[in-house]
């Protein structure tokens, strides 16, 4: 061996493997502009409810600065359990079924962690969150990603998923509500789906930390179906019901074997999530079901709103069921997602996220966040108008012409 | 309140293309209920909400408790409705506690009010006593804050 190795030499191989975030290159480009309203922020405009913040001050203003038991506070734990309990059906024990993470996100890399072994396969539907590949690959597992298309409203089917299964196939992720989708699952789909688990003997990850956002979709938790509290390991969080996102706190319902496995990479890796936040999401599950509606009702209407309008102006657009996410198709107008997120930003000033920013399926689309005011989604949505109609006359005039 | 009532208390100049992009009902329809509204008198009328603190004017306001007695047969309604139709009035309302009558009063100068209030309210029949209390500062008025909070300290783009 010759010469001594550069920084990049050391990176592990698995980790250079993992390509840059499409997101964050054009996030790069986008910080470096004033004045962009943008729709590309997938997190709520709302602050958290004051009464949240004020019990994080309280717990702050009365020394609560120490770490918590690995598993987090039993008084949080509890009050999970009930939420969980009453708002979506199933029963967990808060001392044996119940860790709280920093965030979903932490909850999603534990579970992955504590299951997959190298080559094992995780299966999940796609356009989907960008976390999900890579969180897969630093297991050294296999994403094995399914599309979904517009033309069922991106829901997942027992159909798509026979075709990926193999022998490999260990878990099955979904996220219902979806990002960037705004799919659900229905109820049929998700007995069908659970029928699947069942007989595949495979694992399901359930990452619902857009199921308090549905508008009038019905609610139904894979979890409570039978047999698939055994299979089920179910991720949810306070960042989006309660534009909690700075809080990073989220949490993990499953059999008490895998929480004792996820629980062993918490405990060496992060000890615990941070009281402060922890003290912030007792109030929350408790007295904070108003704001949680009062959000909800006010990204119902701005769903409402930015779908006619993407309609109005020509871009297909189905109708969200749940998160903040609208979908639009602009594969019509001859520009990649890319090249038209690019130029929206450079003609209007308007930042959306390039569909294949969520995997090849999301080719053709663009995410657009209704997590906005609405007098700014009312000016995008005059802005992409504009810019839309320019391009619409122009690939006219090309066709005419060729 | 039914959806497009607090759409409009919350901004009366919404476009009826907006609220019905919003609601989901064509515009047609929207016009038709807001004129039904207006007819029926649900709707009293629009008003700009504006934050007087940043004009400057010769304006005070007052916040003024009335004990009253009530008469036979009318209750509190003559004296409050005789108190109401007085310009400087702006708003009027029945409390429980500790006094009867709260009215909202402006005037030019501090003298002004009290000249209304020694002079008109006062020597009403009827009126027992009063007790005034000056506005200094406006932080909220009809839901809204007078001052801005801290832009959006969010990520331009996040996942």
């Amino acid at each position: 061996m010759s010469g001594s190795r550069s920084p990049r030499d050391f990176i592990a191989n698995h980790v250079l493997q993992i390509p840059r975030s499409g997101i964050r290159d054009f996030f790069d480009i986008v910080a470096t502009r004033r004045d962009v309203i943008s729709l590309g922020i997938g997190e709520p405009d709302f602050v958290t409810p004051w009464h949240i913040r004020e019990a994080s001050i309280f717990a702050l203003d009365r020394g609560a600065t120490s770490y918590t038991a690995n598993l987090g506070l039993i008084e949080l734990r509890q009050a999970i359990a009930r939420y969980i309990r009453t708002r979506f059906g199933p029963h967990y024990d808060p001392e044996t079924e119940i860790l709280v993470t920093v965030g979903v996100s932490e909850a999603l890399d534990l579970a992955v962690r504590a299951v997959v072994e190298p080559g094992d396969e995780v299966i999940y539907h796609e356009p989907s969150f960008v976390a999900y590949a890579p969180i897969v690959r630093l297991a050294h597992g296999v994403p094995v990603p399914v599309a979904t298309s517009r033309v069922n409203g991106f829901r997942l089917s027992r159909r798509l998923l026979e075709r990926a299964v193999t022998s490999r196939t260990k878990v099955l992720l979904l996220n219902f509500p979806t990002n960037p989708t705004g799919a659900v699952l229905t109820p049929e789909d998700a007995s069908e789906i659970a029928a699947f688990a069942r007989e595949r003997n495979i694992l399901v990850f359930t990452d619902e930390i857009y199921a308090e956002l549905t508008y009038g979709a019905e609610r139904v938790c894979i979890a409570s179906l039978p047999g698939m509290k055994q299979r089920t390991v179910l991720l949810n969080g306070f960042s989006k019901s309660w534009a909690m996102t700075g809080f990073r706190i989220g949490f993990v319902c499953a059999p008490p074997p895998l929480i004792e496995a996820m629980m062993k990479i918490h405990q060496y890796t992060m000890m615990c999530a941070p009281i402060l936040s922890q003290r912030a999401a007792i109030e929350a599950v408790n007295r904070g079901d108003a704001d949680m509606e009062r959000m909800r009702l006010e990204y119902e209407r701005r769903r409402n709103f930015i779908c006619a309008a993407l309609n109005e102006m020509g871009l297909p657009c189905h109708r969200p069921q749940g998160a903040f996410y609208a979908f639009p198709r602009i594969a019509g107008l001859g520009l990649s997602s890319k090249e038209f997120a690019l130029r929206l930003l450079d003609e209007e000033n308007v930042a959306c996220v390039p569909g294949s920013a969520f995997g090849e399926s999301g080719e053709g689309y663009v995410r657009c966040a209704f997590a906005v005011e609405m007098d700014d989604l009312k000016e995008a949505m005059r802005r992409m108008s504009k810019f839309v109609g320019r391009l619409a006359k122009r690939r006219k005039k090309t066709r005419l012409a060729t | 309140m039914d959806k497009l009532l607090k759409l409009l208390k919350a901004n009366a100049l919404e476009s009826p293309q907006n609220l019905a992009r919003m609601l989901g009902i064509p515009a047609g329809e929207i016009k038709r209920r807001i004129a039904d509204y207006e007819k029926k008198g649900v709707i009293r009328g629009y008003q700009a909400i504006i934050n007087e603190d940043r004009l400057d004017l010769d304006r005070v306001y007052a916040a003024i408790e009335i004990r009253i007695t009530p008469e036979r047969e009318g209750g509190f309604n003559r004296i409050a409705s005789r108190i109401s139709k007085f310009p400087e009035v702006e708003a009027l309302f029945l409390m429980s506690g500790g006094y009867d009558l709260l009215a909202f009063v402006r005037g030019r100068t501090l003298k002004d009010v009290a000249f209304f209030v020694s002079e008109k309210l006062a020597t009403i029949q009827g009126v027992i006593s009063t007790s005034t209390h000056f506005r200094l500062k406006t932080y909220k008025e009809n839901g809204v804050l007078m001052e801005e909070e801290k832009g959006d300290e969010r990520l331009k783009i996040t996942p």
